[in-house]
Order: structure tokens, then C-alpha cells, then sequence
């Protein structure tokens, strides 16, 4: 009978993505004439000035999907704390990591500010150059990783964690509000835009993309130290 | 052909290899280090392929964090993808 039914839901699902997608020609060219990607790219070269037209989509144009995802990414950091708290709590002997050579110590200490430097450029420039808020808040969290990797001791504060994410959020929020107070829409750019491929440009967009990666940087790096330093589970 | 698609057609040979390695390996440990060299061929791919802002997140994410946090996963339970295996040794061996 479950079977019966669950072949029946593929069905119906099937029918449906095979009645969309066969009144999609194959391969036709769709974009001719103004369309969506034409408002896009002209829009973000010429009322944004913003040379980066991928970063130009991300946070304004559908800044609100960011605002989403940043979310997302939030809630799954917080789960991954409440589920591992208990067990740091009961658990006794020792920590999960054991120390690494001296060599790869010192090599570990020479790499750690150039990785956070390149995180801090890419997130920085994310409306000039590829990437973004996303990808330097990563780069920035394997910094930390490849610290915490080297040294079994090396300390991370919750407390400075929290506190970075949380005033990260809070720029993105009031960076949305701003446009709704000041302009028509929520995420909308109030700010002056400046000349295209400069650093100062692109309205709100870079103090968004800061933000981000703050908050992506802070959130990875917190649920690296609470996985590398959950202590070894006692056996009964 | 040009480089570029001869480039192109190498590596997805080898990422296709690497997947299928990781997919019938038995020691997880091992199947970890080959999605990794998955995503960093990916990677690889994707700035070959024009799109450099993928290409920064997957080298970041796929090469680097999500293996270590499936490696630190793998060390706090099982090795191996079965009970059925045990390592003696150099090899893997049934029980």
C-alpha cells in the first residue's frame, strides 16, 4: 500500500516536470530582446556601478535571499552548539586533537594572517572582483581551522564570536531598513554610488558583503571549535 | 581541439575516477580524501569555465572544511564502512 502511493506521488510529480520542461524548447535561444538578464547586467553597470554584476544580483537586486541564507546558516550553527553541548558537559578525558611538530607550528603561525588578509581582500572587493562575503568568510574560517589544527590548546572566544555575528546580522538588517525608511523597498541602495571600479562604490553593497563575511567567518569558525574541541565520549 | 577541452576532458575522466573510487572504497577514511580531491578538480574546473566565485567556494568548503569536519566524524565512530571489515596489517580483510 506505501508503495502503491509513493509510486503514484512520482507519478504525479513526474507528469508535472515533464509537462513544464516539454514546453521548453531545447536549446532555443530565450534571450533575445530586453529581458531580466538585460535589466540585471545594464542595471548594475549603469545605476549601481557596480563592475561585479554576480555580487550586484546577490545583495541587491535579490538581497533578500541573502538575508535568507545568512539565516539558514545561522540556525544550522546554532543547532550544531545545542546538540553538542550536552555532550561537552558529561564528557571527561581528554580533547579530541593532539599537537602538531614545530615545524608545522611555525608554519601554521607564518600562513595565519596572509590566509585572513586574502579573506578580508575578497570579502572587501566582493563588488569588484570575484567572490564575496561568502567566499572570504570561508577562506577566513580555514585560517582559523589550520590554527586550531596546529595547536591543541589554541583558544577561540564564544563570547567575541557571538558578539561579531550578532552585530554582523544587525548591519544587514539595518542596511534593509535603511532603504525602507529612506527609498521605497527593503535592501534598497540609499547611499551614494559613486564611480564604477572604485573602492568606495555600489551604494550599500559593500557594507552588506562585509557584514556577510563577518558573519560567515564568525559562524564557521565557531562550528569548527565546537567539533575539533568536543571531548573524546567516555565509554561505559 | 583546443587545450582548454582537452584540459577539460582529463579532468572530468579523473573526477569521474575519484568518484567512483570514493563510492566502492571500504575504509572511509580514504573515500573522505578522494571527494575532496573530487571537489578540488572541481574547483579547478569551475575557474577553468569562467565562474572564479564558485571556484573560491568550493576550494574553501568542498577541499577544506567539509573534510576535516567528515574526518573529525570519522574519528569519533567508525573506521570502516562495515563491521564485516577489520585492518590487519596493511589491508582490509573479512572478518
Amino acid at each position: 500500500m506505501k508503495k502503491v502511493i509513493v509510486l503514484l506521488l512520482l507519478a504525479v510529480v513526474g507528469y508535472y516536470l515533464v509537462d513544464v520542461f516539454s514546453q521548453i524548447s531545447f536549446g532555443e535561444n530565450r534571450y533575445e530582446g530586453q529581458n531580466v538578464r538585460d535589466f540585471y547586467l545594464d542595471k548594475s553597470k549603469n545605476d549601481l556601478q557596480v563592475s561585479n554584476s554576480v555580487t550586484a544580483i546577490v545583495v541587491n537586486f535579490r538581497g533578500f535571499d541573502t538575508l535568507g541564507e545568512v539565516t539558514v546558516l545561522f540556525l544550522a550553527a546554532t543547532a550544531l552548539g545545542s546538540i553538542l553541548y550536552r555532550r561537552r558537559e558529561d564528557a571527561h578525558g581528554g580533547v579530541v586533537l593532539f599537537s602538531a611538530s614545530r615545524i608545522v607550528r611555525a608554519g601554521s603561525h607564518l600562513l595565519f594572517a596572509p590566509i585572513l588578509l586574502l579573506g578580508a581582500y575578497v570579502f572587501i572587493h566582493g563588488h569588484l572582483s570575484p567572490g564575496g562575503g561568502f567566499q572570504g568568510g570561508t577562506i577566513i574560517a580555514t585560517g582559523f581551522l589550520l590554527m586550531l589544527l596546529a595547536y591543541h590548546d589554541y583558544k577561540v572566544s564564544h563570547g567575541v564570536l557571538s558578539w561579531v555575528e550578532s552585530l554582523a546580522g544587525l548591519t544587514f538588517v539595518f542596511a534593509g531598513l535603511g532603504g525602507l525608511i529612506l527609498g521605497k523597498t527593503f535592501l534598497e541602495n540609499f547611499l551614494p554610488v559613486g564611480t564604477i571600479n572604485y573602492l568606495f562604490s555600489g551604494g550599500i553593497i559593500p557594507i552588506i558583503y562585509i557584514a556577510v563575511g563577518f558573519k560567515v567567518g564568525a559562524e564557521l569558525t565557531g562550528v569548527l571549535y565546537t567539533l575539533l574541541n568536543e571531548k573524546e565520549y567516555k565509554k561505559q | 581541439m583546443s587545450i582548454l577541452l582537452v584540459s577539460i576532458i582529463i579532468m572530468a575522466i579523473l573526477l569521474l575516477g575519484a568518484a567512483i573510487y570514493a563510492v566502492i572504497q571500504k575504509d572511509l577514511l580514504y573515500a573522505v580524501i578522494a571527494t575532496s580531491i573530487i571537489s578540488l578538480i572541481l574547483s579547478i574546473m569551475f575557474y577553468l569555465l569562467q565562474a572564479p566565485d564558485v571556484a573560491l567556494t568550493e576550494a574553501a568548503i568542498g577541499v577544506a572544511l567539509t573534510t576535516i569536519i567528515f574526518v573529525i566524524t570519522i574519528r569519533n565512530t567508525e573506521r570502516y564502512e562495515d563491521k564485516k571489515h577489520v585492518k590487519v596489517g596493511n589491508k582490509i580483510i573479512k572478518k
